[in-house]
């Protein structure tokens, strides 16, 4: 299976797009998800730090200089695709901190337990919402608290509640 | 009788470009639509568009369309009529129209320049009980939910893996109705990846190489059984699964909707590539007839974002074809032909490519 045959990208296919492990280590920054040239900018046209470089075509893959990159997060809300999300391996001695996009109702809190989601869906543990970050264009995105092991396997959040519960 | 510079005919992402365009060169213009309000498919849409800045990339497809009706708002040389279905363009330049949400008023206009951006329609499946109430196309489950707030049933199954079937997943997940399973006859996804991982990242399962065989239901869907098949598009015996749904939501592609440009007499052509029967044009998106344009879907199914970049072609082209010249429109037109250009130079666009290739006088 890859990305093209059932939108799960494979260990290979994930691992071009990665940061490097020394990078990781000093501070948090975007690993973008995106694998296919498609007519597409926004990214790099909203990064404030010039660290998603400019595109010489338009459907060019995005390119992170990690350098630059802060891992501010602003380029993961301008994302059409909702591809992009912030790794901090130094949240704490065992936790790191992921940034997800989401645009479900309702929005977790500050401080919630929700189930942390692998890239098929799956719940893989309990996290906690560190912050919930309401944006202009209506993506928010969400800061969880997880195991460092499972800081390249979780990607989304499943907030369960009385009405989307499932 | 009322006499127009341009008429544009249809109000969704080309027509409301090549409107807006065409009254920056002063044309005095008439935009005829069939919807209760503008904005054509643009309003149903509720993700960010893909493209760059100048297809307004990121921004979502009912704020772009509230964008344009803003505009168009401002420009005092654009006449507006809604629930208004444009029937026929005869010899002596009349364009009929009927008026009122139930046509019961004809009226005829006359353009100088006819600019044809009626969109497309959906195409059907066959398969047993293809009739029965809960079997929907994927833009009806749009209007009800996103227009008029109605959820259209509770368990979901979506036939095809294209844009629209999986952006309308993703929507029918966000108004918190259930999707049991994407499935498509294609060994392959067919729309962005990156709609295709979102919904998989929900728990939503896409099944290529699998389609639906039959539907069940007495009054209605009650479940549906699906089923892979082989290379030949034969199913595989062995390999039915049922599920439980009220719902079935077809995305399996559009087709032009170009009967208006069939009856003005424009040199048609069917090109596989671009969906079916379309209009032949020149570069600059006038037919095989002087006075008449196309833009968008009519002219290819292709995404919103070029669509709209024809419309503004058309607009300026059939303005300028009145001697109506936009100040800058040397340097505008060879800009929209650029970004056109930017928009197909890519993998998923190369059959597109193919297709305008053969459509071009």
């Amino acid at each position: 299976m890859s990305v093209a045959l059932n939108g799960v990208p494979t260990k290979e296919e994930l691992k071009r797009v990665t940061p490097p492990e020394e990078v990781l280590a000093k501070k948090p920054v975007v690993m973008v998800e995106c694998f296919q040239n498609i007519p597409c900018d926004p990214c790099a046209a909203n990064c404030p730090f010039g660290a998603i470089l400019p595109f010489a075509d338009i459907n060019d893959l995005p390119l992170v200089d990690y350098e630059k990159c802060t891992g501010c997060g602003i380029c993961i809300a301008s994302c059409p695709g909702l591809a992009i999300f912030v790794l901090d391996m130094n949240y704490s001695a065992r936790e790191a901190l992921i940034k997800v996009p989401y645009e479900m109702m309702p929005l977790p809190k500050k401080g919630q337990m929700v189930s942390g989601l692998d890239r098929q869906g799956c719940k893989v543990a309990e996290v906690m919402v560190q912050k919930v970050t309401r944006t202009k264009n209506k993506t928010s995105i969400i800061s969880i608290v997880v195991p460092k092991e499972l800081a390249q396997i979780i990607r989304n959040i499943r907030v369960e509640d009385a009405v989307n519960g499932r | 009788m009322k006499e127009y510079d341009i008429i544009v005919v249809g109000g969704g992402p080309a027509g409301l470009a090549a409107a807006t365009t065409a009254a920056k060169c002063n044309a005095n213009i008439l935009l005829v639509d069939d919807g209760l309000q503008l904005g054509g498919q643009l309003i149903k849409q509720t993700h960010k568009f893909f493209g760059s800045t100048e297809q307004f990339a990121g921004i979502r497809g009912i704020d772009i369309a509230h964008n344009f009706i803003d505009e168009i708002s401002h420009l005092s040389n654009i006449e507006i009529l809604t629930q208004s279905t444009a029937t026929g363009f005869f010899e002596d330049g009349v364009l009929t129209i009927l008026e009122g949400y139930n046509g019961n008023r004809l009226s005829k206009v006359k353009p100088r320049r006819l600019i044809i951006a009626t969109g497309a329609s959906e195409n059907m499946l066959s398969f047993i009980n293809n009739d029965l109430p809960g079997v929907y196309g994927a833009g009806a489950v749009q209007t009800l939910m996103n227009v008029y707030g109605v959820i259209p049933g509770r368990a979901v199954l979506m036939v095809g893996a294209g844009n629209i079937g999986l952006i309308v997943s993703y929507q029918l997940l966000q108004a918190g109705i259930e999707v049991k399973a994407i499935v498509e006859a294609l060994p392959c996804i067919g729309g962005y990846w990156v709609h295709a991982s979102k919904i998989r990242r929900l728990g939503i399962p896409i099944y290529t190489r699998c389609t639906l065989k039959e539907v069940k239901g007495k009054e209605e869907v009650e479940s549906v059984t699906i089923c892979n098949i082989d290379d030949k598009f034969n199913f595989i015996p062995g390999s039915e699964r049922e599920l439980s749904v009220d719902t079935i939501c077809l995305a399996v592609g559009l087709s032009p909707l170009a009967e208006l440009l069939w009856q003005a007499g424009c040199e048609m052509a069917y090109i596989p590539e671009l969906c079916g029967y379309v209009a032949k044009r020149d570069e600059n998106m006038k037919t095989s007839l002087d006075h008449i344009y196309i833009a968008g879907d009519v002219a290819g199914i292709e995404e919103a974002s070029s669509a709209m970049v024809e419309g503004q072609i058309a607009g300026l082209n059939a303005a300028a074809s009145l001697g109506l010249y936009h100040e800058k429109y040397r340097e505008l037109n060879l800009a929209f032909h650029r970004q056109l250009l930017q928009l197909r130079h890519n993998e998923v666009s190369e059959s597109i490519t193919r297709g305008i290739k053969k459509a071009t006088l």
